[in-house]
């Protein structure tokens, strides 16, 4: 579904990615981990063509990203994405944030659009706040709206970034639950998280990123069952983030 | 002050049939909206567009709309009226030259000046707060609206517009009511716009006080009025639950 090959990226001089390469086939959980500022959210990015690469290709259900002739808004609109900060639309309602990618973007009906909108408002939970604002809910409840909001495209792969990092601890459960239910029910998932509960649960491999490199790769029995088979960096982050 | 205050002039018969001074002042007032609403309409729409230009991915773009602006912002509002009214016409083709200087009489040549010159002089302001609300999103607005699948086009006008205006009403009501204000700048190329109109009455009646006094009053109720409008304006679309708006 998802084949990084090779990847190269640069902010300048500074190297964000240095050749990065990964698959995530149809139906698999992968989770990527990593310390701040080792290039596992502009990895994710990279994916839906958020950010540029500049070596290197990356293959979304048979269409590669470098190939100038792609179409990426189209591609985009087949890839779901959740934010660290939610970004829903804080001047539409729930129904028009679930709605107006549907309408504008595939052409569906007001009332097509409206329909499966609200079918997935209750899959999360939140029929009852249809009419509301964004500003209105609370952290938790905007992150599964955006959820919906991103499910609503029908989208062949979901991507994750960081989609807890910015909740109360409180909150992070009810995303937690959405995103296991998901991945139960077959859907693609890359995720960027620091969640290893979620990890252990439902992913069928952990990535593990530091300075822009892929370090570890691999399934989460052996990821989390052997660490004496991990890198010493890896050890040493799993080692800070276990402990508690 | 030895003055007698003597408000029954603006009552008076001008000499012309049944005109009155205070039909003066109307008819001035008359010509001060119609010069700053159409000179607003310019400057809403080049002023959103250029503002638009400013924060597109696209130096060149980008770089136009920053020259527009600084053209036009430090150059003064009367050397721009003078340019537009005296030597812009004679730069232009002669058929047109012949048609604004003869075809057309001279109040509309000078209200056609006055309105291209406020609506860019204002444009340039409008653009740059058009700017500063597009900057003041999140830029994750911009990434959801890609991810979603939008194109740019259509991530300005369903996403960063309408959150962008509504945080710039503030600032974009006093360039509303600047506009009002610098309308008066059309008396010096001979439209009879209310200040136009007022200097007349003054010199005809000698009744100078009095008529400061009422075109005083007429702009600051204008300009009131206008102000009450655009707070209905922004309560009106007011988003519940967003801080940026309504001021709650």
């Amino acid at each position: 579904m998802i084949s990084i090959q090779n990847v190269y990226k640069w902010y300048g001089d500074f190297q964000v990615l240095s050749n990065c390469s990964t698959e995530v086939s149809k139906g698999e959980v992968v989770v990527v981990c990593g310390p701040s500022g080792s290039g596992k959210s502009t990895l994710i990015k990279c994916v839906n063509a958020l950010e540029p690469f500049q070596r290197g290709d990356i293959v979304v259900d048979g269409i590669s990203l470098a190939d100038p002739k792609t179409n990426l808004p189209k591609l985009r609109s087949r890839v779901g994405m959740v934010f660290q900060h939610f970004e829903l639309f804080p001047h539409l309602s729930i129904t028009e944030n679930l709605t107006i990618a549907q309408i504008k973007v595939l052409g569906r009906g007001k009332d097509e659009a409206t329909e499966k909108g609200l079918a997935l408002l209750e899959r999360v939970g939140l029929k009852a706040h249809a009419h509301k604002y964004p500003g209105q809910l609370s952290g938790g409840q905007q992150q599964r709206v955006a959820i919906a909001r991103a499910l609503a495209m029908d989208p062949v792969v979901m991507l994750f970034d960081e989609p807890t990092s910015a909740l109360d601890p409180e909150m992070v459960n009810e995303v937690l639950d959405v995103m296991v239910q998901l991945a139960q029910e077959g859907m693609t998932m890359m995720c960027v998280t620091h969640e290893m509960g979620f990890a252990r649960k439902v992913a069928d491999r952990v990535i593990f990123m530091d300075q822009g490199q892929i370090v570890e790769d691999c399934a989460k029995e052996a990821f989390f069952g052997d660490l004496s088979a991990r890198s010493e960096r890896a050890r040493q982050f799993l080692a800070k983030i276990l402990q508690h | 002050m030895n003055y007698n205050w003597d408000w029954g002039v603006f009552f008076r018969s001008t000499g012309i049939g049944e005109e009155t001074y205070l039909d003066w002042f109307v008819a001035g007032l008359g010509w001060t909206i119609a010069v700053a609403l159409a000179g607003w309409i310019i400057a809403l729409l080049l002023g959103t567009l250029l503002g638009i230009l400013r924060t597109v991915p696209n130096r060149w773009l980008a770089g136009i709309a920053t020259c527009y602006v600084e053209i036009f912002r430090n150059v003064p509002l009367l050397v721009q009226l003078f340019l537009w009214y005296f030597l812009v016409p004679d730069l232009l083709p002669e058929p047109l030259e012949l048609w604004f200087k003869q075809d057309l009489s001279p109040a509309t040549s000078a209200y056609l000046s006055v309105v291209v010159c406020l609506g860019l002089f204002t444009a340039a302001r409008v653009c740059e707060q058009v700017r500063t609300g597009i900057q003041a999103l999140p830029r994750g607005q911009l990434a959801a609206g890609h991810a979603l699948g939008f194109r740019l086009p259509q991530i300005y006008k369903d996403i960063l517009l309408p959150q962008a205006f509504r945080i710039i009403i503030p600032p974009l009501t006093s360039e509303f009511l600047n506009i009002f204000k610098n309308s008066s700048v059309a008396s010096l190329i001979g439209l009879m716009e209310l200040l136009a109109q007022t200097k007349q009455a003054a010199e005809f009646t000698a009744n100078l006080f009095e008529a400061f006094t009422l075109a005083t009053l007429i702009y600051f109720t204008l300009n009131m009025g206008l102000m009450l409008l655009m707070r209905l304006v922004e309560k009106k679309v007011a988003v519940p639950g967003l801080i940026a708006v309504g001021g709650k």
